[in-house]
């Protein structure tokens, strides 16, 4: 959190040395604030003043990268509670749990079932991101043993969860090159699991139930030296869970509390499917930067990563689809054609109404960046010649056999200057999508 | 040391409201804070699941999935789609209703026209059975709101996605002498990948705005979840698991931002979010 250039003076000596090479230090101050000095100019600044303003430039909260190259996630430094404030950046991590006390079959089973678990979704590939290896067996051996299996399995990113410092650095010597997050389940063996953290340089996440307890393991990890830290709730009802991630981001955000100021992270805890289904959503939806899950069933992740898809699209650029031809239904060369913009509500709106009509139509969009029709119409993005541009240059042409477009009643103004500039005979439709059905299925 | 939290605390609340009238009537609305914030402010009513059936389905007991509420789309006075008159959706509406035994949501077709020759006779037909009715948008609501005033009914207010519509629907009924606490607000359904965030985010400007005052944004939410996910190829067409699974992540989403009325389709996904609500719902205070 930026401070101003009064802030800053609170923290300097006020005694107007000039030794900094400012003529006071309020002077020095303001020039901080513009980053047009350095802080080391000034030999007699304090220790704490100099901490407080180091971390006040710092992000509120932390980047914590999981990984290495181009898979690696990166979770945190979010700037804002609500995303129609601004957005949220680094979207939460999908991890699948893998427990050491599974057999070799049942864990080679499980890592090609989430080897699959991506998909393609509106021009981009979706996909869970980690799993976590757990000690559950409460065994160095067993663990030892499944880490092998996991990582030589998958290129996804890994987390290694116990209790046990020494499991986890056995576990560290062989991965250390991925790059995994180290999860501490037990507050007691926080000191082994901040040395080993600090030995293979990986990120840390600490396990607590409160953000009071949460907070002290943190300040004890930074202390010694530990910089990319993770806030793991344990289980205790969803909503709980949610107000510790609704109240570490405020504090974060609004007192640049440093001790919260990290990701946070939960395992889920629900038992069958559509039940801890709703719990990760609502993770997902409420702040965390990595989330467990133990289902690998394609119909259960494929929701939760669109879930997240959705609540990280940035509220300023709206979701496209592509500028170009869709057929709807069995269509002939006689069908309908409607125009529209490419905004995808819009479009997905527009093209349900005409699936329900059961009239096979075509539905040309025109590429109005993005914008729904009336607001492509006022920026002149959606014009009587950029629709004729559209017509000339899609090829439509050549698909069917008549020359009329349905233009959206909201844009009827545009009628006469699209027949004289395309030569298309055009026909105004209802000014609501809903209108569609009874409108396409009057036209026969 | 313990973290110095902010915790906020807001002066507005939501208006509750009542459907239904005796002992199966269900209460919605009431929040002083954002979902499931116990430590902030309090949500005295639990949000509501309405199962969504049509005037068109087969006759029957609708499923048994633990809601408290039913939702009837009266799908079948459709010009296209039956032209049921008005007396025979009154018919059907009623053996629904004796069936039922619960608090109803009715709904017309959509056709501004037919509902407006069918509503009024459907609300009279029920008249001070409190039920709510909808939808009323911004260049159709006159009739349907004179005929829930005069019947003692709540009504459903539509806009489009836009926060400044809500409000203006809202302020066009209550100037007719509609109490605005028995106005329910439908921001608009999108399913899950279909621009859920853009009605996630409007709902929690309105909430934020109505906490700060805004009475004319304070009514409860009423999101059509069902149909919206049901027209998705996600739900029709991945096998009937999944499309449970989107209607539960879309209502999810929807409670986060502030659901007060969910009207669902299939009944496993009703089941799975009064489940979750109820999950949800033990953290409050006593
Ligand atoms: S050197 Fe430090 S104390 Fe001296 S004037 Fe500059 S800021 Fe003030």
């Amino acid at each position: 959190m930026a401070l101003s250039g009064l802030d800053i003076y609170k923290l300097l000596p006020k005694t107007n040395c000039r030794d900094c090479g400012f003529s006071t230090c309020l002077a020095f101050a303001m020039a901080l604030a513009q980053k047009k000095a350095s802080l080391d100019k000034c030999p007699h600044v304090t220790d704490s003043a100099r901490e407080a303003l180091e971390s006040a430039s710092q992000p509120p909260i932390k980047l914590v990268t999981i990984g290495k190259g181009e898979s690696r996630i990166e979770i945190g430094n979010e700037t804002v509670m609500y995303r129609h404030e601004q957005k949220f950046y680094h979207p939460t991590a999908i991890g699948i749990l893998v427990e050491d006390t599974l057999i070799e079959a049942e864990i080679a089973k499980t890592i090609s079932e989430i080897n699959g678990l991506h998909f393609e979704r509106v021009g981009q590939t979706i996909g869970v991101n980690l799993v976590c290896i757990k000690n559950s067996s409460k065994t160095a051996d067993k663990f030892l043993a499944a880490v092998c299996r996991v990582a030589s399995a998958t290129k996804l990113n890994l987390a290694l969860s116990s209790s046990d410092g020494a499991s986890v650095s056995a576990g560290l010597a062989i991965i250390k090159d991925r790059r995994p997050l180290v999860i501490c389940e037990d507050q007691d063996a926080i000191d082994d699991f901040i040395n080993t953290a600090l030995e293979y340089n990986v990120p840390l996440a600490v396990t607590s139930s409160t953000l009071d307890e949460a907070s002290e393991l943190t300040a004890k990890a930074k202390k010694l030296g530990l910089e990319e830290l993770v806030i793991n709730i344990k289980a205790k009802g969803i909503a709980s869970r949610i107000q510790d991630f609704t109240f570490a981001r405020r504090a974060a955000l609004r007192k640049n509390i440093r001790t919260v100021g990290y990701p946070v992270m939960a395992f889920t805890d629900s038992g069958e499917s559509p039940q801890e289904l709703a719990e990760a959503v609502s993770y997902v939806l409420k702040y965390a930067g990595l989330v467990i899950v133990k289902n690998t069933k394609k119909e259960f992740i494929f929701p939760l990563l669109v879930a997240r898809q959705d609540v990280y699209q940035d509220p300023q650029k709206p979701v496209q689809v592509e500028p170009k031809i869709y057929e709807i239904g069995k269509v002939t060369k006689d069908s309908p054609l409607l125009v529209t913009t490419n905004f995808s509500i819009t479009y997905f709106t527009v093209a349900g109404e005409v699936e329900s009509s059961k009239v096979p139509s075509r539905i040309l969009c025109c590429d109005a960046e993005g914008m729904s029709v009336l607001t492509a119409w006022a920026a002149e993005k959606f014009t009587a010649e950029t629709i004729a541009d559209t017509l000339d240059k899609s090829g439509i042409k050549d698909m069917i056999s008549h020359k009329r477009v349905i233009i959206p009643g909201y844009v009827s103004v545009l009628s006469g200057k699209l027949e004289e500039v395309s030569g298309w005979q055009v026909a105004v439709g209802p000014r609501e999508a809903s209108g569609i059905p009874n409108y396409l299925r009057g036209l026969r | 040391m313990p973290v110095e939290l902010i915790k906020e605390k807001y002066s507005g609340a939501i208006n509750t409201m009542e459907i239904g009238k005796g002992a199966g009537a269900v209460k919605i609305g009431g929040e002083t804070t954002l979902p499931f914030l116990f430590e902030e402010g309090a949500m005295p009513n639990k949000p509501i699941v309405a199962l969504e059936i049509l005037d068109t389905d087969p006759p029957g007991r609708p499923a048994d999935c633990g809601v408290t509420l039913l939702c009837v789309r009266l799908a079948g006075i459709h010009p296209d789609n039956g032209n049921k008159s008005a007396d025979d959706a009154v018919k059907s509406l009623k053996s629904i209703a004796a069936g039922a035994g619960m608090p109803l949501v009715i709904t017309g077709c959509g056709d501004a026209e037919k509902d407006n020759e069918v509503l009024p006779k459907v609300s009279q037909a029920f008249r001070g059975e409190n039920c709510l009715f909808g939808i009323a948008t911004q260049n159709n609501y006159k009739t349907l709101a004179a005929t829930c005033l005069a019947d003692g009914h709540s009504i459903i207010a539509e806009s489009p996605i836009d926060i400044n519509i809500a409000k203006q629907v809202n302020i066009l009924i209550s100037d007719m002498g509609f109490d605005p606490k028995r106005i329910v607000m439908h921001p608009t359904t999108t399913s899950l990948g279909y621009g859920m965030e853009y009605v996630y985010s409007i709902m929690e400007r309105a909430r934020l705005a109505a906490f700060v005052g805004d009475r004319m944004l304070a009514m409860p939410f009423i999101l059509f979840i069902g149909q919206e996910v049901w027209k998705t190829k996600e739900a029709k067409e991945a096998g009937e698991i999944q499309g449970i699974n989107w209607e539960i992540s879309t209502s999810v989403s929807m409670l986060q931002a502030g659901a007060d009325l969910l009207v669902m389709r299939h009944p496993e996904a009703a089941r799975g979010i009064v489940k979750y609500i109820d999950e949800m719902m033990k953290g409050a205070k006593p």
